[in-house]
């Protein structure tokens, strides 16, 4: 079959490789028939995550239709689903309490070691990410291996297209569970860094949760103009002093709860940013938190911090004393997929969440290389991608005309 | 790295088993009582296991939470199923009066033949094991099951102590190759546990541009 492959820094290809087999009972295998590029595969792209390996079929947002089971599967051949992207096997201490991104069992044991020396305890699992998380062969490919398909995947009604659910897989429960994390109360102002897919899903779960006011941030218009359209007030960080856009804008209070979905490349000519930036070149550093960092000083006292923004390992300059002395509530974490999915399905049919507009390309899975560079260089006009393997090469067909604030 | 001594086929461990041979002998009851004294001479509740310096350990210990009834993960802990979780393990075979013939994956495409005897088995609780003189690797242990708090399940204990050899330097090849028995048996343990719980080994087996790797097997 034809896959997605990373190959080192800035450099994917699209291989033929071995097609997936069935292995364990619970397996199933999936003929992809949408898989989107997710703002975390730049960070693979920038090799920012240690442990992937040349040759790594990439790819965690997808969903396709079943064509193989093994004899535990609850699938069924021909049924359509999308499949989350962490992989919980649904019986260990952590599943049961539906903190699904922390299962125990998913990242085999020659894998596990790693993470656990890095992060005091070994990471759970996800299709196409770093060997630290498992080694998975991801789903930006013709085929893919499904384990534990009894637990994941959610079964998708004939009249919703791929694109309104593709983002079960990810982005949108991201999005939800980093607004639940905020805790917010009626009257709130939440404060979201980052307008990128998941940012953007923030919003509109933000204001679905009884948000009275959420202010994004960004500098690319195209993505501040669909924060706008989705219910935000919006800053460009280039034209506006952040911090001090905030307090004039909550009676000098500061946001109630401010929410980071940016994570560990942080754009923005700031000084702490530059040292980040130097620092991460010569690979002293992992993360670039300048995002952060202006959300915990940029708080209200007593607020919630929600970080689903990626981060990878140490920072520096962390404002630890004001993060103690304001009384901050920090939650974050990698989705727990899996705790979400039934009610964002309902709410998607319910029409709560516009889950399409923000689509700006479709293209070939061939043309896989180009669209990282794409998505990676010109993130403007590039605000999401979705890989289709049926479309001919050379093909990309621009889904929307994107406004511009 | 063990290796071969001038024409002598027979691998390194056979050579050092008798060293080795001396470490069992004085075994696992050795071991029971300098826990008593370690234990008489420190403060804290940490498992008799965790209280030495890493380095200087004569025994390896670890625990593992297992979501399922102790009885059921005792019944399930017997030579027979060992094949099943126990990577480096090839074939176990039952002699009779508790007394089984492994043959173990060692570095290097090796192989090695442990002989090991159940001493004390405690229904539902405990299963302690000491090796035979033939054995290639001396070794002796136990694994444990308590119940967790709180409906939790299990903490399942597995404590182990054996004479590595070639010594430190063929402790180092092994770790290298990832067949040290420390690194086996904690990841054998995790196995055990994926088992338990999920009905399946966990793998991550499939498709790569790697020419070396199998989609159907794992990969590191």
């Amino acid at each position: 079959m034809r896959a997605v492959t990373w190959q080192g820094r800035h450099k994917v290809s699209v291989e033929t490789v071995p097609d997936p087999e069935i292995v364990n009972p619970r397996d199933a295998i999936l003929r992809v028939t949408s898989t989107a590029i997710c703002g975390s595969d730049l960070h693979l792209y920038d090799r920012y995550i240690p442990g992937m390996r040349a040759g790594d079929v990439l790819g965690h947002e997808f969903m396709g239709e079943v064509v193989d089971t093994g004899a535990a599967s609850t699938l069924e051949i021909g049924q359509r689903v999308v499949v989350p992207f962490t992989i919980s096997c649904g019986q260990c201490f952590f599943c049961e309490r539906q903190l699904y991104s922390a299962c125990d069992n998913a990242n085999p044991s020659e894998t596990r070691d790693a993470s656990d020396v890095m992060m005091g305890h070994a990471m759970g699992a996800a299709f196409g990410y770093a060997h630290l998380t498992g080694g998975y062969a991801g789903g930006q490919a013709e085929y893919v291996r499904i384990p534990y398909s009894d637990v994941g995947p959610v079964v998708i009604p004939e009249d919703l297209a791929d694109d309104d659910v593709l983002f079960l897989s990810d982005i949108l429960p991201t999005g939800w569970q980093a607004a639940l994390n905020a805790d917010i109360e009626p009257g709130d102002t939440v404060a979201i860094w980052g307008c990128g897919p998941v940012g953007l899903f923030t919003i509109q779960s933000a204001l679905l949760l009884g948000a009275a006011r959420v202010i994004a941030i960004d500098h690319f218009p195209t993505r501040l103009a669909l924060a706008r359209k989705y219910g935000a007030e919006v800053l460009d960080y280039r034209e506006v002093d952040v911090r001090e856009a905030l307090d004039e804008m909550t009676g000098g209070i500061g946001p109630d709860a401010c929410i980071d979905c940016v994570g560990m490349e942080s754009h923005g000519f700031t000084l702490d940013n530059v040292v980040d930036q130097v620092k991460a070149k010569f690979y002293l550093a992992t993360e670039r938190p300048h995002a952060l960092r202006q959300a915990i000083l940029a708080c209200r006292k007593g607020g919630r911090l929600s970080i689903p923004g990626v981060y990878g390992g140490f920072a520096d300059k962390f404002p630890l004393g004001q993060l103690m002395e304001k009384g901050l509530t920090v939650k974050s974490g990698q989705t727990h997929v899996q705790r979400y999915t039934g009610e964002l399905l309902r709410m998607i049919r319910e029409g709560k969440f516009d889950t399409v507009s923000l689509i700006s390309h479709h293209a070939s899975l061939e043309d896989a290389a180009d669209m990282y560079r794409r998505w990676h260089d010109e993130q403007n006009l590039y605000t999401k991608i979705v890989l289709k393997p049926g479309m001919a090469r050379g093909t990309v067909r621009a889904v929307q005309q994107m406004e511009q604030v | 790295m063990p290796g071969e001594q001038r024409g002598d086929k027979r691998p390194l461990y056979t050579a050092v088993a008798g060293l080795g041979l001396a470490a069992a002998g004085i075994g696992f009851a050795a071991l029971q009582r300098s826990k008593r004294k370690k234990r008489a001479a420190s403060i804290s509740d940490a498992p008799h296991w965790t209280l030495e310096k890493q380095g200087s350990r004569a025994l390896f210990g670890k625990s593992l939470l297992i979501n399922r009834p102790k009885e059921a993960l005792f019944a399930a802990w017997t030579v027979e199923r060992f094949p099943e979780f126990m990577e480096n393990v090839v074939t176990v075979e039952p002699l009779g009066e508790g007394v089984s013939r492994w043959t173990v994956k060692a570095p290097a495409g090796r192989k090695v033949t442990l002989v090991n005897r159940i001493t004390r088995v405690i229904a539902g609780e405990a299963i302690s094991w000491q090796s035979e003189p033939e054995s290639d690797i001396a070794n002796s242990g136990e694994v444990r099951f308590d119940d967790a708090p709180g409906g939790r399940g299990t903490y399942v204990h597995l404590i182990l102590a054996y004479e590595p050899p070639g010594r430190a330097l063929g402790r180092l090849g092994a770790k290298l190759v990832q067949r040290e028995p420390e690194v086996q048996a904690r990841r054998d343990l995790h196995r055990f546990k994926q088992l338990m719980e999920t009905g399946e080994v966990t793998t991550n087996a499939g498709p790569s541009a790697r020419a070396s790797e199998h989609p159907a097997k794992s990969h590191i």
